[in-house]
C-alpha cells in the first residue's frame, strides 16, 4: 500500500507541486507572520518605534511607559492571536477535508452556536461574564456540539458521510441558535455582555488562559500533523479510499478529536471568530494543491497572519475604541476570499 | 442492448419514476392535512378560544360580532402570513439547495438573507424607521445582495462552487456589519433589531398579505415552470449539457425566482430562522430524492404555522416569543431525527 501515493490520484489532480517549492513558501509565509507580529507589537492607539520594541522585548527597562505596553498588552494579544489564528486555520482545514464541503467551518457545522449556548447559558443562569470565566464554559460547549454533531452523522451509517456530517451540522447550529436567541429575547442582561463575546476579540484576554488551555491546543496540533494523509484518501470518495486501504472511521475519528481541541481552544480564548477557518484553507489550497499536510501548514500560518493582522487594524482604524478582530476580520477578509476564488482555475475547488 | 432490453430498462425507469411520484403526493397530501390541523388549531385556540366549528361558520360568514373581529382580524391574517412566508422561504431554500447541488447552500446561509438584516437593522437603528420602510430596505437588501453574488461569481458563467462560496463569504462580511452596528446601538434599540432578524409574524395586515399573495401567484408557477430541467442539473453540468438542458440560463431563472421568494418572504416577516435550511432537506426525506419543490413549500408552511402556534400558546403567562424563535427549535430537531433515523446513501 505504501507504493501508492493517494496524493497523486487526488480529484483535483492540479500539477504536483514541487516540495521545496512548497517549503520556500511556507518559509516566506512563516517571514510574513513574523512582519505580522512585530506590526501587532509596535502599532495601536500609540505607535511605537521598531527598536523600541525589539528593545523591550531583548532588554526591557522597569518603569519605561512603552516597554511596558509592549510587554504587559500587546505581546499578550498579539501571542493569543498567532495561537488562535493557527488553530482557526487547522480546524477549517479539517473541516473542510472530512466534510468535502468547500464551505465547511466551525461555525456552519454547529460548533461556534454550541459555544454560545453554553456561555449564555453561564452568563445568564450563573452570572459569569468575564472573557476568563466563560472559558471553559466556551471549551465545553463546542466539545458538546462537535460530539453531538459527529455522533448524529454516525447514527444509520458508520462514521457518517461528508454530505451529512455538514447537514446536521448546520441543523445542529439551527437548533442551538435558536434556544440561545430565547434567552437573549427574554433577558436583557445577557444580551448586553453576550453581544460583545460573540463578535469575538483579542482584547482583554489573559496569556494565563492560553497557557491553562495549551495543552488543548498542542495536542490538536499534534493530531493535524498526521492526518495528512487521511485527508488526501477521504478527498477521493469513500469507496476509493477504503479500496486503498484507509481506516475512514478511524480518520474521521481522529479529525473529530482535533476539531473539538482547536476549535474549542480558539472560542474559549477569542470567542466565536468567523471567518479564519472557512478562508485560511481557501487561501492554502491556492498555493499547494491538493496535499493535506501542506494545506494544513499553510492554513496555520495563514490563519496566524489573518487573525494578528485584523487585530492591529482593528486597534488602528476604531478611532477612540477599537474594532473587534473577530468583525475586522469578516470585513477585510471577505473581499480577498472573494478574490480568490474568483481568481481560481475552473475545475478547481 | 438489444431493442428489448432497452425497452424493458426503460419500462423499469419509468415505473420506479411512477413510485416515486406516487410517494410525492402522498406525502403533499399528508402535509397538507397536516397544516389544514395546524390552521385549525390556531384559529381555534387563544384567550377567547373559539371551537373549530363555531370558526368555520365565522369563515363562512356567519359568525357573531365578537368571533368575526377575533378570526378574522386577528388571527387569519397571521395564520395567512404564515402560510405564505413558510411557503416562499420553504420553496427557495429547497431551489437554492438543489440548484447549487450543496444542503449548506440556503438563503439564509449564503448571505441573502443576511443582506436582507443588514439593510433592515441599517434602517431600524441608524435611520429610525420602522413599519413597511423596514419591510422594504429588507427586499431591497437581499436583492442587492443577491445581485452582488451573482456579479462577484460571474466569469464565463456561473458554476454553482463558486456562487456558494462567494455567497459564503459575503454572509460574512454582513454578519461582521451586524456585529458591528448590534454591538454599537443601545441595549434595548438592539434587542429591537434582534427580535426583526430571528422573524416575527406579529403585525400582520391584509395590506401586506395580498402584496405577498400576488407575489407569490406569479413566482410559484414560475418556478414550477423553471424547476422542470431541474432533475437534469442535479446530474452536474456536463450531463445537463448533454441532454440538452442550457445549464447556464436555467440556473439563472431559479436562483433569480428563488432569491425574489426569499426577498418576499423576508421582507414580510423578517428572515423567519431556519425556514429556508431545513424544509428542502425534510422534504427531501419525505420524498425520496430529486428536486422537490412543492413538498419543499408544504414543510415550510407547516414549520413556520406550527412554530408560531406553539410561539403563541407555549410559554405559560401568556408570554409570546417571536416565531422565528421556534422555527429553529421544531425544524432543526426534526431533520436532526430524519438524518439519524434515514440510511445511509439516501443522503442528500
Amino acid at each position: 500500500m505504501a507504493t501508492i501515493d493517494t496524493a497523486a490520484h487526488a480529484p483535483a489532480a492540479a500539477a504536483r507541486r514541487r516540495p521545496v517549492h512548497l517549503l520556500w513558501g511556507l518559509a516566506a509565509s512563516g517571514a510574513a507572520l513574523a512582519v505580522v507580529v512585530f506590526l501587532g507589537l509596535a502599532l495601536g492607539a500609540r505607535s511605537i518605534p521598531l527598536d523600541v520594541v525589539i528593545d523591550a522585548l531583548v532588554e526591557p527597562r522597569a518603569g519605561d511607559n512603552d516597554h511596558l505596553v509592549v510587554r504587559e498588552l500587546r505581546l499578550p494579544r498579539t501571542v493569543i492571536g498567532v495561537a488562535v489564528g493557527a488553530a482557526l486555520g487547522l480546524c477549517g482545514a479539517i473541516l473542510q477535508g472530512t466534510t468535502r464541503n468547500p464551505i465547511a467551518d466551525p461555525g456552519l457545522l454547529g460548533l461556534n452556536a454550541g459555544a454560545s449556548l453554553a456561555v449564555v447559558g453561564a452568563i445568564t443562569w450563573l452570572g459569569i461574564a468575564s472573557p476568563a470565566g466563560v472559558v471553559w464554559f466556551a471549551f465545553a460547549g463546542t466539545a458538546a456540539a462537535a460530539v453531538v454533531v459527529y455522533g448524529i452523522s454516525a447514527l444509520g451509517g458508520a462514521g457518517g458521510e461528508p454530505m451529512r456530517l455538514a447537514l446536521v451540522g448546520a441543523a445542529v447550529a439551527a437548533a442551538a441558535t435558536s434556544l440561545t436567541t430565547v434567552v437573549l429575547l427574554t433577558d436583557l442582561e445577557t444580551l448586553e455582555r453576550y453581544r460583545f463575546w460573540v463578535v469575538g476579540s483579542l482584547a482583554g484576554r489573559e496569556l494565563d488562559t492560553l497557557v491553562a488551555l495549551s495543552p488543548f491546543l498542542i495536542a490538536g496540533v499534534l493530531i493535524s500533523i498526521g492526518i495528512g494523509r487521511a485527508l488526501d484518501a477521504i478527498a477521493l470518495g469513500d469507496d476509493l479510499a477504503t479500496g486503498l486501504g484507509q481506516r475512514l472511521d478511524r480518520a474521521r475519528w481522529s479529525s473529530a478529536a482535533a476539531v473539538i481541541l482547536l476549535c474549542g481552544t480558539a472560542t474559549a480564548i477569542a470567542g466565536p471568530i468567523a471567518f479564519v477557518g472557512l478562508a485560511a484553507p481557501h487561501l492554502a489550497r491556492r498555493i499547494t494543491g491538493p496535499e493535506h499536510r501542506w494545506i494544513l501548514a499553510y492554513s496555520a500560518v495563514f490563519g496566524a497572519i489573518m487573525l494578528v493582522a485584523a487585530d492591529v487594524v482593528g486597534r488602528i482604524a476604531g478611532g477612540p475604541g477599537e474594532i473587534e478582530a473577530g468583525l475586522v476580520v469578516a470585513m477585510f477578509g471577505g473581499p480577498v476570499m472573494i478574490w480568490v476564488v474568483r481568481s481560481a482555475r475552473p475545475g478547481r475547488r | 442492448m438489444s431493442a428489448r432490453g432497452a425497452a424493458v430498462g426503460g419500462g423499469i425507469a419509468r415505473g420506479a419514476r411512477r413510485a416515486r411520484l406516487r410517494r410525492a403526493h402522498r406525502v403533499e397530501l399528508a402535509l397538507v392535512v397536516l397544516v389544514l390541523g395546524i390552521a385549525a388549531l390556531s384559529l381555534s385556540l387563544g384567550a377567547y378560544a373559539i371551537p373549530p366549528a363555531d370558526v368555520l361558520r365565522t369563515l363562512l360568514g356567519d359568525g357573531t360580532g365578537r368571533e368575526e373581529f377575533v378570526v378574522l382580524e386577528l388571527r387569519l391574517p397571521r395564520l395567512t402570513l404564515g402560510v405564505l412566508v413558510g411557503a416562499a422561504l420553504g420553496m427557495s431554500g429547497e431551489i437554492f439547495q438543489s440548484v447549487l447541488r450543496n444542503p449548506l447552500a440556503s438563503p439564509d446561509i449564503i448571505g441573502v438573507t443576511v443582506g436582507a438584516s443588514v439593510a433592515a437593522v441599517l434602517a431600524l437603528l441608524v435611520l429610525g424607521l420602522g413599519g413597511v420602510a423596514v419591510s422594504a430596505a429588507a427586499f431591497g437588501g437581499a436583492l442587492i445582495v443577491a445581485a452582488a453574488i451573482y456579479l462577484l461569481a460571474w466569469r464565463d458563467g456561473v458554476s454553482g462552487a463558486r456562487f456558494v462560496l462567494i455567497g459564503v463569504a459575503v454572509a460574512f462580511m454582513a454578519h461582521a456589519v451586524l456585529g458591528y452596528l448590534l454591538t454599537r446601538a443601545d441595549i434595548r434599540d438592539a434587542q429591537t433589531a434582534l427580535v426583526w432578524m430571528v422573524g416575527s409574524l406579529s403585525g400582520a395586515g391584509w395590506d401586506e398579505i395580498v402584496v405577498v399573495a400576488v407575489s407569490l401567484a406569479v413566482l410559484v408557477p414560475a418556478a414550477l415552470v423553471l424547476c422542470v430541467p431541474l432533475r437534469a442539473l442535479e446530474l452536474g453540468d456536463d450531463t445537463a449539457r448533454g441532454l440538452g438542458v442550457r445549464a447556464q440560463g436555467a440556473r439563472l431563472g431559479l436562483i433569480a425566482v428563488a432569491v425574489a421568494l426569499a426577498a418576499v418572504g423576508t421582507a414580510a416577516a423578517g428572515p423567519v430562522a431556519f425556514v429556508a435550511f431545513v424544509a428542502g432537506p425534510i422534504a427531501r426525506r419525505l420524498v425520496g430524492s430529486g428536486p422537490a419543490l412543492v413538498p419543499a413549500a408544504l414543510v415550510g408552511m407547516a414549520v413556520v404555522t406550527g412554530a408560531d402556534l406553539l410561539a403563541l400558546h407555549l410559554l405559560p403567562g401568556g408570554i409570546q416569543v417571536p416565531v422565528g424563535i421556534v422555527t429553529g427549535l421544531i425544524g432543526a430537531p426534526y431533520l436532526l431525527w430524519l438524518l439519524a433515523t434515514t440510511g445511509r446513501g439516501e443522503a442528500r
